[in-house]
């Protein structure tokens, strides 16, 4: 079962690959005109196309590209000449980052919200976190984004208003480069994570078993998370995949907004020059990353529920 | 515990209220006053809503959802459970008082172990530890004549069929030693004939460690059984107490006496005249060798997992088979085939001669018309925002072309068909009572003005009395209308009052068919003797009496290649034949049998002829 999720995204990726070469051919225009600009010659164009191996048949290029990405080339970039994967790692491990510390702090503070909300049902603080979540949800990141540097860059100078420094040489440093960016990404994925859960845990709440663990005098803590909890991982997991891999579309706005040195900026760029090896890599990462989110999520409820597991 | 002669449980003038959703509140359990001795099963009896389940949820301390106790007091054990704080009950519960749901399925969390959940309350009370709790739970398993008690609670409860889950259930009230054990329809879910071995197993259980139990059922036979006095409830007020023989045999009120009626063994129907027709006609409905299932379809056509395999069977105009098995025995796809619903693998249904074809979207309206299915459930078949005007007077629409006040009038015409006033045409499914919902189902089937109705289950999710309305209903309207039903049930009573011809499904196989008359005759395939010996009677006693001469084991086998189906849980089986070639058919007078045995066998075969059922 586990075998034929994996498959499945392998699948998936191969024909996204098919869909971001597509997707690039239909750009229109080449690298080859955006570098030489207007004074191109025909014979220049010719001789510069030929020597980036644009003047092949696309599938040929298609071919070429994907045995390139499998043997882990990932090709050179049309504009800097320089090899994509040296442009790219210090900027992949920079989005990892920022994204890998927005996780560890909204999935754990979303979890814990969703299950309060779910046990305290009804109640003001129920509907407190409710109306938060929407609340937030409903703004769009960059207005947030644009508030927080107001607030605390332009007024009240605590933080830098841009989060380009590299250099984490003490803690107070990291905490100047990423708080805001990590606030903003975090309240854009915690919404969605904080209602899934309580959903899921408020439904497991309501069965029949949980009814039967109270009446068999289980104190109320173990009957949330020894019985209610165990049944709620499967849509838990997924909300908490879904909502990361928006982690992945977040990060451009909020990459661009806090010049934060990242994987999508780079894309960013990549695109206003037409470089399409640089566009088509980042693209795939994408789309891998999300995959695997996914993917992974469904491994987890899959091995969480005995009655998958023991087939 | 209690002080000498003092009862375990005492309820005085205990009233239940629910508050709606304008802040109402509303009475729903009024002036409950009952004792329970030591050691005393008392049986709590009535139709659904009449208060049975909340009366005894309320001796655990615990009502449901919005549900409050308003007035009265609940005493069990020298405990106050009526005024007593959250806290203090959750250290009663599972202690003191435990439970068994009615549907342990649903009472097991799916996610964790057997073991684990059944020893739970003796480890969150701080009784045991959790080794000396496994030992227990183990003897337990093994009082309650589970199979494989050292390792069933290593499983899942997705593992473990429905009537070990039950068992298990009782385990897990049980391992504390509690005062008193609430039984709440631990057995309606359950097939009759694995009814019988979970009563056994409780019976058993009860009566060894001398238990005080409340047993919560709306089934009088199974009640008289097990408890010791019974108190019947309706719409949450006492009606009647007294000793099982009492109720049983002196029912004083009305209602008690409806009970009793409603469960006692229904009068054979007289069977209808057959309808004048040529001798070459064709009969109404045939089906001749279907095989439908699931899954991938082999070489031979066969489909992996199959859940009809071979059936044939023809019914004439006006006439009634009747078709009963337990669950999984593939009497709901059996009508979803003839439907059109679920395509067959192989085989054909033959309407007037004419083959159908499998999938309902290939038949015409005529062929459609002509047959039509009343589901099971009611509550969920009528949509609930469509009036029951409108539910009805759809099909005449589309199958009539009547609208207006033509079609007006065909819905009061249909309504007062099944009893209904016409009234009700404006109200929606929600405001109608389940015997309500039920006629509406039949009338909406009525209207498209049928030769051959479906009938699954229709009366089994409703209680004795409405059931018993709706049955008789069944069997005027096929006098007036001259239809002819399948009819499919689990209850071999039903089945004896209005079917023409009876079908004994098994793993999707017929094992025996039986006109009306054979079917009350001495001999049957011996899963057919089983059924009939499985339901209970409404008398004390039955429970000791009906022996276990017609099965070994209540695991129906797991999908052996050939043989009889039934072999594993036969009792008198040949092994080295029944287990290695599929059964001949033999043929007698009203009656086929598809048993090794054939009919002279059966005849030989201690424990078989009827006579030999201990009366």
């Amino acid at each position: 079962m586990i075998a034929k999720r994996v498959g499945g995204a392998l699948l998936t990726l191969f024909l996204l690959s098919l869909v971001v070469f597509a997707m690039s051919l239909l750009m229109g225009g080449d690298a080859a005109e955006a570098m030489l600009g207007q004074n191109a010659t025909p014979e220049a164009l010719a001789g510069l196309r030929a020597a980036m191996h644009l003047d092949q048949p696309s599938w040929q290029r298609y071919l070429g590209w994907l045995g390139g990405l499998l043997r882990g080339d990932l090709g050179v970039s049309l504009i800097t000449k320089l090899p994509v994967s040296t442009l790219l790692a210090p900027r992949l491990l920079a989005s990892l980052q920022l994204a890998g510390l927005t996780a560890a702090v909204s999935v754990p503070l979303a979890l814990f919200l969703g299950i309060l909300a779910a046990v305290r049902r009804g109640s003001l603080l129920d509907r407190v976190i409710s109306m938060a979540t929407i609340g937030v949800v409903s703004v769009p990141e960059f207005v947030i984004a644009t508030l927080m540097v107001l607030i605390f860059a332009v007024r009240l100078h605590w933080l830098p208003a841009l989060s380009s420094s590299r250099d984490f040489s003490s803690l107070h440093d990291v905490v100047r480069v990423f708080t805001m960016p990590v606030i903003c990404l975090a309240c854009v994925v915690m919404a969605q994570m904080i209602r899934m859960t309580r959903a899921a845990v408020c439904d497991a709440l309501d069965s029949s078993y949980v009814e039967a663990a109270r009446l068999k005098g289980v104190p109320p803590r173990r009957l949330v998370l020894g019985h209610a909890l165990p049944n709620a991982i499967g849509p838990i997991v997924n909300a908490v995949a879904l909502s990361l891999s928006v982690l992945l579309g977040g990060v451009i706005v909020i990459e661009v907004i806090f010049n934060y040195p990242g994987v999508a900026r780079l894309m960013v760029d990549a695109v206003s020059t037409r470089d399409l090896p640089l566009i088509q890599t980042v693209a795939m990462i994408f789309s891998a990353a999300y995959l695997m989110l996914v993917t992974s999520a469904d491994i987890v409820a899959i091995l969480c529920n005995p009655r998958l597991r023991h087939r | 515990m209690s002080l000498s002669g003092d009862p375990l449980v005492r309820l005085t003038g205990l009233e239940i209220s629910v508050r709606d959703a304008q802040g109402q509140d509303k009475i729903i359990v009024r002036d409950i006053s009952l004792e329970v001795q030591p050691g005393e099963v008392l049986a709590l009896i009535g139709e659904s809503g009449s208060g049975k389940t909340t009366i005894a949820l309320s001796m655990l301390g615990y009502t449901r959802g919005a549900c409050r106790i308003s007035d009265g007091t609940v005493e069990v054990a020298g405990h106050r459970l009526d005024s007593l704080p959250e806290a203090r009950l959750q250290g009663l519960r599972g202690r003191v008082v435990s439970y068994v749901a009615q549907s342990a399925a649903a009472a097991f969390n799916p996610m964790l172990p057997i073991m684990r959940q059944v020893i739970e309350p003796a480890l969150v009370h701080g009784l045991m530890t959790r080794e000396a709790a496994e030992d227990k739970a183990r003897g337990l398993f093994r009082a309650l004549a589970l199979p494989r008690p050292d390792t069933v609670g290593d499983r899942y409860p997705h593992q473990v069929s429905g009537g070990q889950l039950q068992r298990l259930m009782a385990a897990m009230a049980l391992i504390t030693d509690p005062a008193l054990v609430i039984f709440d329809e631990p057995t309606t879910a359950l097939d009759v004939t694995t009814q019988i071995e979970v009563l056994k197993a409780f019976k058993a259980v009860v009566r060894d460690l001398g238990t005080t139990a409340v047993y919560v059922s709306h089934d009088l036979a199974v009640v008289a059984q097990i408890a010791d006095r019974i108190c019947v409830l309706r719409d949450g007020m006492v009606q009647e107490q007294g000793r099982v023989e009492e109720i049983l045999f002196h029912p004083r009120q009305d209602y008690t006496r409806a009970l009793v009626a409603a469960a006692a063994a229904r009068v054979p129907a007289a069977p209808m005249p057959d309808l004048p027709r040529d001798a070459g006609d064709p009969p109404l409905i045939q089906m001749r060798d279907v095989v439908a299932g699931y899954g991938g379809v082999d070489a031979q056509g066969n489909p992996q997992v199959r859940i009809l395999d071979g059936v044939s069977f023809a019914i004439e105009r006006g006439k009634v088979l009747g078709v009963i098995g337990e669950s999984g025995s593939g009497k709901s796809t059996l009508a979803r085939v003839v439907a059109g619903l679920h395509a067959p693998a192989s085989g054909r249904v033959n309407l007037d001669g004419y083959t159908l074809e499998g999938e309902i979207r290939h038949r015409d309206k005529e062929q459609l018309r002509r047959v039509q299915l009343v589901f099971q459930n009611a509550d969920t078949a009528l949509n609930p925002a469509v009036s029951v005007g409108e539910a009805i007077g759809r099909p005449l629409t589309f199958f009539h072309a009547l609208r207006g006040a033509d079609r007006k009038a065909e819905v009061a015409r249909l309504l007062d068909l099944v009893r209904l006033p016409a009234a009700l045409a404006g109200r929606l499914p929600g405001e109608l009572s389940g015997g309500q919902k039920q006629r509406v189902n039949l009338a909406r089937a009525l209207a498209a003005r049928p030769d051959l109705l479906l009938c699954d289950e229709v009366t089994s999710a409703l209680d004795p009395v409405v059931a018993e309305a709706v049955l008789d209903l069944l069997i005027d309207l096929r006098r007036e209308l001259g239809l002819a039903y399948m009819f499919i049930t689990h209850d071999i009573g039903i089945v004896r009052a209005i079917a023409d011809e009876v079908m004994v499904l098994y793993g999707g196989v017929p094992v025996e068919l039986a006109s009306h008359e054979a079917l009350e005759g001495p001999l049957h395939h011996p899963y057919t003797r089983l059924l009939m010996a499985s339901v209970p009677e409404l008398r004390p006693g039955w429970l000791e009496a009906a022996n276990s001469a017609f099965s070994c084991g209540s695991t129906p086998g797991a999908g052996h290649a050939a043989g009889c189906r039934f072999f594993q849980r036969c009792a008198v089986s040949h092994p080295g034949l029944c287990d290695v070639l599929d059964p001949a058919v033999h043929v007698g007078a009203g009656q086929t049998i598809a048993c090794h045995r054939g009919f002279d066998g059966l005849q030989a075969t201690p424990g078989i002829a009827q006579g030999a059922i201990p009366a």
